[in-house]
């Protein structure tokens, strides 16, 4: 069944038009997933791609009955997107876009909220969501994997395809890159929970990265919530400490941040947590083949 | 990017929030004019991107100008945590009768922004907030809604602000709201605020920290660019548009994916536990997705003009771009260094992995690329990368 985005999933592309929206509208085309259409206010009624390109979100769901939206807007124009696709209520919106002021986010993030929240938003500047087998929504390459039941969810883009890679024989349930920006719509414990959820989906791997104190939230979420085995990867132990200025962070996160931080909270809830990508997969797979 | 505290100022003196006078000085001499200019006692401060500077003796209070001299003397070309003392802000003292410490940041767990204030303001707000919690209002602001002066002086009543500073407070407070969303900051703080001896509220310092991701709509931001603290290997490679950070190792880093190089960092430096030296990453480049050519060439020729690189680690999975066209590009990318005149002098190892692997790996065999190796997993090239950094050392 897999999370969020299934064979079922019909994905519309705001910003298909350009070049990033045609370079990838045309990869998932072809990879069988059902994109049915685009949307741009300046080139509505077109067709591109084989696809119609529709004026709103709102009229892209009507015509086609997306239930998916991938954003490749420019990031000047990207508020201005999630705010049409929450306002539209489509149930998923992915953002791929990177370099999206923190302002912006953190206005559409809000608006999301007050209007319920009715939209699920992955990213921004993350490679989306893949459903190996059954449909594929951003910029992942999915053909590295195999379908199968286990469940990612991860901050970096390419530490996503190296596991996904490593465990290709094992196979995924579906794979989320959520982004590494400070704020982000869909979070390690949304994931986490819709996993724990899912009958199709037996282990769970979660990688993080040094910043937030997102992973340190994880292990007290799974601490409480999930049952089935997590294992971790967590990636800049080694990293300069970065110039942080004023008291503020400090105050309100209480957590350093650091990969050790982090690492500690995870262990400290029994969740195995590699040392390198590769011994992450190989604790996953003794967990698989147990 | 953070701003030095006399860049905040300025911006916040733009916005109508009240600061001391003030004035830069890069020599004791120019700290003399200064203070003459200002008359009076005035405070020297050290101008560094780093908390803690007063508890590290870079602030002065001065009779006169020889004495701000003298100080300024002292001040210049300290070391305060790592940052050298290239300028002081030479200011008129202010007559303190409370100091308040205020500040809007992004709450990166609740996805909102936040106020935080409190009436226990100074050196000391770190303690503060961990021995009384109950001392330091934070206060949750919507970025739908906003900072008004009625919110604002809410919030310094939240603070434990006393009367007679609240019309003050709620002032600078809205205003710094304006200098936090206009300038696209994701902190703005002061610390102290101070009420002065005359009944007036003041920013008495000031950091900021700027978005770079909003650089495309704050164009006057790139003047606040510090030049002279840049290392020039980066300077060089921002010219080229590479992500690229200088580290302190000799092993040279080119990866794709910001996740996948930090990982690589990691890896390398565990493997050189193993050898005599301990070789360490000497920098973190991450050449994106794509990984073309002209970027690998870019990438490789700014490594290998670090003089202590000793080796280089080429650690690219092939996602969307394949392993095939990844291997092609550092075929070019050397063809491309040859036609620049430039040599690869230190032994490279690569490791490709991900879609066709096996053809990419082919294509840089059949290459015969002069010092390259071929190495298939993450941890066994890292450990080669360290072995053969700590032999040229």
């Amino acid at each position: 069944m897999a999370i969020w985005l299934t064979e079922n999933s019909k994905i519309i592309v705001q910003g298909m038009t350009g070049g990033e929206g045609t370079k990838h509208t045309r990869r998932m085309l072809a990879a069988g997933v059902k994109v049915v259409g685009g949307v741009n206010a300046r080139k509505a009624g077109i067709t591109h791609e084989g696809l119609p390109v529709f004026g709103t979100v709102k009229e892209a769901m009507e015509q086609t009955g997306a239930d998916v939206s991938v954003v490749f807007v420019p990031p000047a124009a990207t508020k201005a997107a999630v705010r049409e696709a929450i306002d539209a209520e489509i149930p998923l919106c992915v953002v791929i876009t990177e370099g999206v002021p923190v302002h912006d986010t953190t206005e559409f993030w809000a608006y999301a909220v007050s209007k319920g929240n009715k939209t699920r938003i992955i990213g921004p500047n993350c490679p989306g969501i893949a459903s190996p087998g059954a449909s594929n929504a951003g910029i992942i390459p999915a053909d590295i994997t195999t379908k199968g039941r286990v469940g990612l969810v991860s901050k970096s883009g390419t530490l996503t395809y190296q596991l996904m890679y490593e465990l290709r024989d094992i196979g995924f349930s579906t794979c989320v890159g959520i982004g590494g920006d400070p704020v982000i719509g869909t979070t390690h414990i949304d994931a986490l929970q819709a996993f724990q959820d899912d009958p199709e989906t037996d282990a769970i791997v979660m990688i993080g990265e040094i910043g937030g104190d997102a992973e340190e939230r994880a292990a007290a979420y799974i601490d409480e919530h999930v049952t089935k085995p997590v294992v971790a990867y967590v990636a800049g132990f080694t990293a300069p400490e970065g110039k942080t200025m004023g008291h503020a962070g400090a105050i309100v996160s209480g957590s350093a941040g650091t990969a050790q931080a982090k690492k500690e909270a995870l262990e400290k809830v029994g969740v195995r947590v590699g040392r390198t990508p590769s011994e992450t997969a190989r604790l996953m797979r003794d967990i698989m083949s147990a | 990017m953070d701003l030095f505290e006399h860049q905040a100022k300025e911006l916040f003196a733009e916005y109508g929030i009240p600061v001391p006078r003030g004035i830069v000085a890069h020599t004791p001499e120019e700290a003399r004019a200064a203070a003459e200019q200002l008359t009076g006692r005035v405070v020297v401060k050290a101008q560094v991107k780093t908390g803690g500077r007063g508890k590290a003796g870079g602030v002065k209070v001065a009779d006169d100008a020889a004495d701000a001299h003298a100080k300024a003397t002292q001040i210049l070309g300290m070391d305060i945590k790592g940052h050298t003392v290239h300028k002081v802000l030479i200011e008129e003292a202010s007559q303190i009768a409370e100091e308040y410490y205020f500040s809007f940041l992004l709450d990166r767990a609740n996805r909102t922004f936040l106020a935080i204030c409190s009436a226990s303001g100074g050196m000391d707000i770190e303690e503060v907030a961990h021995t009384a919690p109950e001392k330091v209002a934070k206060v949750p602001v919507s970025p739908l809604t906003g900072v008004d002066r009625a919110t604002a002086r809410e919030i310094a009543v939240a603070g434990g602000l006393p009367q007679q500073a609240l019309d003050g407070a709620a002032e600078l407070i809205e205003k710094l709201w304006a200098v936090f969303v206009d300038e696209d900051a994701s902190l703005v703080e002061v610390n102290p605020m101070i009420l002065s001896a005359d009944g007036q509220v003041k920013a008495l310092d000031g950091k900021v920290t700027l978005d770079e991701n909003a650089n495309f709509r704050q164009a006057e931001h790139a003047a606040y660019v510090d030049k002279a603290a840049e290392d020039p290997l980066e300077a060089r490679a921002k010219e080229k548009h590479l992500n690229y950070v200088k580290l302190d190792g000799n092993v040279g880093i080119i990866g794709n994916g910001a996740g996948l190089v930090m990982s690589t960092l990691d890896v390398v430096a565990y493997a050189g536990e193993e050898f005599p030296g301990q070789p360490k990453p000497a920098n973190f480049l991450d050449i994106g997705g794509g990984a073309s050519a002209e970027v690998m060439a870019n990438g490789l020729e700014i490594i290998l003009s670090d003089p202590s690189v000793k080796s280089v680690f080429v650690n690219v999975f092939g996602g969307i771009t394949a392993c095939d066209a990844v291997a092609n590009g550092i075929v070019s990318a050397f063809q491309l260094l040859q036609s620049r005149g430039e040599e690869v002098t230190h032994p490279l190892v690569v490791r490709l992995d991900g879609n066709n692997a096996a053809l990419g790996r082919q294509i840089l065999a059949d290459a015969a690329l002069p010092r390259v190796e071929l190495v298939d997993t993450m941890d066994e090239a890292a450990k080669r990368a360290a072995e053969l950094a700590a032999v040229g050392a």
